[in-house]
This record gives C-alpha cells, structure tokens and sequence, in this order.
C-alpha cells in the first residue's frame, strides 16, 4: 500500500481546511509559548477527563458497545458504495434531494447555489465538521451569504474572527474573561456590565441569536449520523441551536461526509451510547433530532443533503489507514493526548486535530500535502488516545504506517545518504549482532572521555544535536549491562545453580 | 461523468482489495431488566441531575400538576391530540383565554409561538437509565416548533412508557417520525466545558411521570 504508481485508478486527494501550513514542531513551539492557552487547555481537558471516566464507568457493558461499533464501521467502509446508494433510494423518497460533490470547492458551490435558489442572503448554521473542513463560511461570504454560526464555542470563535482549535468545543483555547471581552468587543447590543459567569454569557448568547433563530428562513447543518435503511439523519447538540435549524427554517441544507453512514435503525442504539459519554462525558447529550426527507406541517420542507467525498475516498484506498473513517468525531482522544493537551489544536493546522487529525489529514490530502508529513509525528505513541476512542481506531499504529508512508516518500529523491540514513544502516549492523554490540560496547568508557568535568553530554553533532536541544545526555557508564553481569557470574558460588555463560547470553 | 458515478467508482477502485464486512458482535445488553418503581426511581434521579423539575403522581393528579405549574404562565400551547383529561383543570384551554390549540390545520406561527410562555406535551417513551424522553410527533406531542420555541415545556411521560435503556426505547420508535431527544433542559459545555443549563432551547423543564 505504499504507492499507487501505475495502478488504474489513483486516489483523488481532499482539498480545503485540511492541510497545515507549517511544519507541526515549528507550530507547536509557538502555541507552547502562550501560558495563558496551556493552562485554558489543561483545564478544560482535564474536566472532561474526569468526567468521560465516570459516565463510561457506570456503563458494564462498555466495552462490547465499542466492539460492536467497530464492527460496525467496518462493515460501512466494506459495503460504502452499496450503503450509500440504499441511503440515496430512502432519503429521496421521503422528499429529500441528494447532491454529489467530489471536493471542497464543488460542495461550497451546491450550497451556495441552493441558497441563492431561495433569494436569501443570511443562512443560519449548525456547528458542523464538514462545513469547517471546505471553508463554507469563508466562501459564502464571498458571494455576499452571510452565515451565523449558532453553536456557543462557534459563534465565540467567529466573533473573535479566530480559527476553531477542538473539534467539539471549536473555543477550548478560550477561557471566561477573554470570551467576555469578546462579546463586550463584538455583539452590538449587548450588557456593557456583562459579567464572565459562564450562564450570564450564554444567556448573552441566547438573546444575540434569538431573532435570527426566529426569522431565518435557510439553515445549513452538518449530521452526525445516517441511516441507509430509512434515510434518516441525525444531529446531536446541547443548546437547542440544533433544534431551531433543523425545525424552523423552510429549507435545510445538510453537508456530510460519505462515511457518516450506518446500515440500520438498530446501530443507533449503539453509536447514541458510544458518543455522549466520549464527547461531553454526560449520559446522554441535551437534545438529539432526527428527520427523514420532509414531513409535512413538521419542520423545513425543502431538505437537501450534499454527500461529500473530498479525500475519504482516498483515505478509504489505503487498507491500513481506512480505519479513520470510523471516526465519530467525538474529540476523546484529544481530550486524552498528552500533545494536544499542550499545543492545542492550531498547531495541527488542518480543521482536524489531535490524534485523530494527524492521521485523518495525511490520509485525506495525501501525504506529501504541503506539512501534512509532520502530523504523524506529532504524538509519543503512548496510545491513550486508542484506549479512548470509543470505536477503537489504532491511531499509534496508523501514525507508525504514515511515518513509513512520509519516509517512503522521500526515497529515492536524494542521491547522497542522509545522516539518518547512515545512522539507521550502522544501528542495523551492531544491533543484528550480540557479539558486534558487545564489542561496541567496549568502547563506553571513552564516551565518558567525552563528558568533561560535568559528566554530561550537553551537545551532540548532525541531527543528533535535535535530541540535546533541550536536555543533556548523561555520561555513558563505565562498563556496559552485559560486561557488568558477565563479570558478576563469574564468581563460583556454592549450592547455586550454575549462571548461564556470558556466550550463550550473547547469542540471544 | 457526474459527481456521483465518480464519487462511487472512486469508492468503489478504493475498496479493490474487496474487504469482508465482519459479523457484528452484539454483546452489549438489550434491557435493564428494572422494574417499574426502579425505572421511576432512576429516571427521577437522572432527570435532576440535568436541573429539571420533576414529579410522580397518580393519573387521576396530572391536570392538577399541569394546573399548578401554568399558574403562573401568561400564555401556554398544548397540541391538539393531547389527552383531554389532562386539562380538564384548565377550563380557559379553549377559550380566548391564556391557552392555544396547535394543529395541522391551523400551525401558530412562529412569532406567536415566541409569545407564548410554556408548553404542554406528552411523550413516546422514556430512558430512565440516561434521563431521556422522546418525542415522535404523534398527535398527543404535537410538531416540533412547539416544544422547542416556549421558555418552558411541561413533558407528560406515563410509567408504562419508561424504559431502562436506549435500545428499548429505539426499539418502540418509529425511525422515520421527526424524533427529539431531550436529556434536560438545554446546556452548553462550551465554556471551559462546564455545564451550565439554560440556551436556546426551553430553559425550564418539568417533567410529571404519571402512574
């Protein structure tokens, strides 16, 4: 799976919000320079933390949901073009129209077209990944739409004309007092003596958005779930912004990921139990709608619905990395990753962070992408973020794939081995021999030469010198493991048992 | 060729190494095996755990809980497939008066129904276990509009309508209704992902499990 050269078909690569601009580590090391931002993130991660611990942990059956949403998901991914064509059948027949787009660019011109159809120029939106990813809002307003995002974190975070930075609350990197004075900066008619008690500011909210709810006659939504045995979409939220686009405008537009289906009614009962208590750690989240095509006298009558591929085609060519696409983004694993919890999710620059984003983002845009090879990277593979995906995606094995797939993909475009490719080339000869290693070995003491009167190692040369950037290397010690047990069996001693030789411990 | 011919062969030349989809392990439970009073219990519990009000009464008290609690409502809207004997302390319901009737036939609008303070509706079934009610639109919960636009929903929901946990409940419903889930009055977790009740949706919740 390392290439696609020469085959028939080569996977079509996502476009929009997807790419990073700049390398990870180069990111990552300006957010680390605003404390304000570790310690809004440590915060905020932690509460959840605890909170996702204790939900699930009422749950006695959690671990087989898991598998059977995995299961699930990779039964969608086998039967995708079958699951997709029986959802179009149902969702057309209860009066809902499908639309195709193959990128970012095609999506945001069927939306835009379909709010022109309706003579409206404001549209009110549901927070939605998808709609992120191709940049709608941007595009939009280019062609004189104003959209409103309705979610709190959203509209905080397009108030502050900021970029979202978690995939569930897009204004994590915010705390109260700033989110304050974005409101006193930004909403026209609001309380000059607002306060930065969490309630006076979603109350802040509510009056700012009500007329809008109220009057909007286009709505644009993403979905979380689909359901190919009856065309039913769901979307699940807290605020109740969700319940107002989705009931009182005329028309609704949906944006959606091919890979948000599920076979059946019946996979619900699993996914609704998997999701709250991974995304907010709550039993079950506020308000959760479902709607089939149109019902009349019920809820907007014109629905439409834009099936977006914009690389998950190409993320489903590749055999080790379609597994991301089971994805239900409910951001647990960001919420768990050590990296992200002090980066934050501007570092990964694609809409998609954390874990999940660095190998989504790769696998969507293709990996040569402009700084998508840095993503996979960006993790120590401590795994905590596979532990808590409730649908059980091996990100760190998917990361470890990406890598090899960056390194691949620079082979052969250098004539002159690189220092790491001298490096990796001496490891493979002293290290695929014990009697090489041990002689090696030998030579410890006179790194220690190298110490000084510090016993440290604080600079190294070549690309080494990235290790002792920030921190030192301590003096090798005088004599290695081996020499060191060698000589300690070597003492006769009475009624023990023989110590194994110091030869056959070498050939191990 | 059109977006989605393409779209589906691009799907489908990814998927050339033809996957198997796997059996679909169901190991998970399908009831909870509580009993009635444990399934009130619980959802009681669960219900003010997301800051609802709620209360137990016998069928015979409903229209007097739904009587006390719009003492104080300017105006309500009930849908018109609600059980009568529900407002049978409310004589005004048909008159001029505080009450409206929402029907297919004659919908408020939804500027009159931003006039309106509270909400009366009944319920499809509810999920003790996670403290959720649903709503399908059948003609006792009336459209979706009027449940969400008032400040203040009353949500009936009978004991034989209370389930253990969501698979029981999913299994009662029809998919294909407009279907709403309500865990508790609405919240943001959007500030430093706190909970804090009370957006856009009915800030006040009471639920009355009738008997």
């Amino acid at each position: 799976m390392s290439t696609f050269l020469g085959m028939p078909s080569l996977p079509v690569y996502g476009t929009g919000n997807l790419h990073a601009s700049e390398s990870f580590p180069k990111a990552a090391h300006r957010e680390l320079g605003n404390a304000q931002l570790r310690v809004n993130l440590g915060h905020a991660t932690h509460t959840i933390r605890d909170k996702r611990i204790q939900v699930i942990s009422e749950l006695p059956d959690w671990e087989h949901l898991r598998d059977t949403g995995s299961a699930i998901k990779e039964a969608v991914m086998a039967r995708l073009p079958e699951l997709l064509e029986q959802f179009e059948e149902n969702f057309t027949s209860r009066g809902g129209v499908i639309h195709w787009a193959r990128d970012a660019g095609e999506a945001n011109a069927i939306v835009a077209g379909l709010i022109r159809e309706t003579g409206e120029t404001e549209v009110v939106k549901i927070k939605s990944m998808a709609t992120q990813e191709i940049g709608l809002n941007e595009y939009l307003e280019g062609q004189g739409i104003s959209a409103f995002e309705t979610d709190l974190a959203e509209l905080i975070v397009q108030l502050d004309h900021d970029k979202p930075s978690h995939i569930l609350v897009p204004a994590i990197h915010k705390n109260r007092t700033e989110i304050r004075d974005i409101f006193l900066r930004e909403m026209p008619s609001v309380d000059p003596k607002l306060t930065d008690d969490p309630a006076v500011l979603a109350a802040a909210a509510r009056a700012h958005l009500r007329r809008k709810f109220l009057t909007a006659r286009v709505a644009v939504s993403g979905a979380n779930f689909a359901l190919a045995d009856s065309g039913t979409l769901a979307v699940v939220e807290s605020e109740g912004n969700g319940r107002m686009c989705l009931t009182l405008p005329e028309t609704l537009i949906t944006v959606m990921g091919v890979e948000k289906l599920l076979p059946t009614w019946q996979d619900l009962e699993v996914f609704m139990q998997l999701l709250p208590p991974s995304s907010t750690g709550e039993r079950m989240n506020p308000y959760t709608s479902l709607w089939t095509g149109v019902t009349e006298g019920d809820g907007p009558q014109t629905v439409h619905l834009v099936l977006l591929d914009n690389g998950r085609s190409a993320a489903l060519a590749d055999e080790m990395g379609r597994s991301a696409l089971h994805c239900i983004r409910c951001s647990a694993c960001m919420n768990v990753c050590p990296v992200y919890e002090r980066t934050g999710g501007h570092a990964y620059g694609s809409t998609y962070p954390g874990p999940i984003g660095a190998i989504l983002s790769p696998l969507m845009t293709g990996i040569q992408a402009e700084e998508n090879n840095s993503l996979p990277y960006a993790s120590s593979l401590c795994g905590a973020c596979y532990d808590a995906c409730p649908v059980k995606i091996n990100i760190p094995d998917i990361l470890v794939h990406l890598r090899s797939l960056d390194v691949d993909s620079k082979r052969g475009k250098k004539k002159i081995p690189t220092q790491m490719d001298a490096g990796m080339k001496a490891a493979s000869w002293a290290l695929s021999s014990g009697k090489r290693l041990g002689l090696l070995e030998k030579g410890l003491p006179l790194g220690r030469l190298a110490t000084g009167p510090a016993k440290k190692i604080t600079k190294l040369p070549g690309i080494a010198a990235g290790w002792t950037q920030s921190r030192d290397i301590p003096a090798p010690p005088p004599q290695s493991f081996r020499t060191w047990w060698a000589k300690e069996h070597r003492r006769p001693k009475i009624d023990a048992a023989p110590a194994p030789s110091p030869e056959k411990e070498d050939q191990r | 060729m059109s977006a989605r011919e393409e779209i589906l062969g691009r799907i489908r030349a990814a998927l050339k190494d033809n996957p198997e989809a796997p059996q679909i392990p169901r190991g998970y439970r399908k009831s909870s095996g509580l009993d009635e009073e444990a399934l009130i219990e619980l959802l009681v519990d669960r219900l003010i755990d997301y800051k609802a009000q709620v209360c137990v009464v016998e069928a015979a008290q409903v229209s007097a809980r739904i009587a006390e609690l719009l003492a104080s409502a300017h105006s309500y809207v009930v849908p018109t497939g609600l059980d009568g004997g529900w407002l049978a302390k409310l004589d005004d319901v048909r008159g001029a008066g505080r009450g409206r009737f929402d029907s297919d036939s004659a919908p408020l609008t939804v500027a009159e129904l931003d006039g309106i303070d509270a909400v009366v509706t009944g319920s499809a079934v509810a999920v003790a276990v996670t403290g959720t009610i649903i709503l399908d639109g059948s003609p006792n919960q009336g459209r979706r509009a009027i449940s969400l636009v008032p400040d203040h929903h009353i949500c009936v929901v009978k004991a034989t309508d209370i389930v253990g946990i969501l698979p029981e409940a999913l299994r009662r419903i029809d998919g294909t209704r407009p279907l709403t889930m309500i865990s508790g009055p609405s919240a943001t977790s959007d500030i430093e992902l706190e909970r804090v009740e009370g957006v856009h949706g009915p800030r006040r919740l009471d639920v009355i499990i009738a008997r």
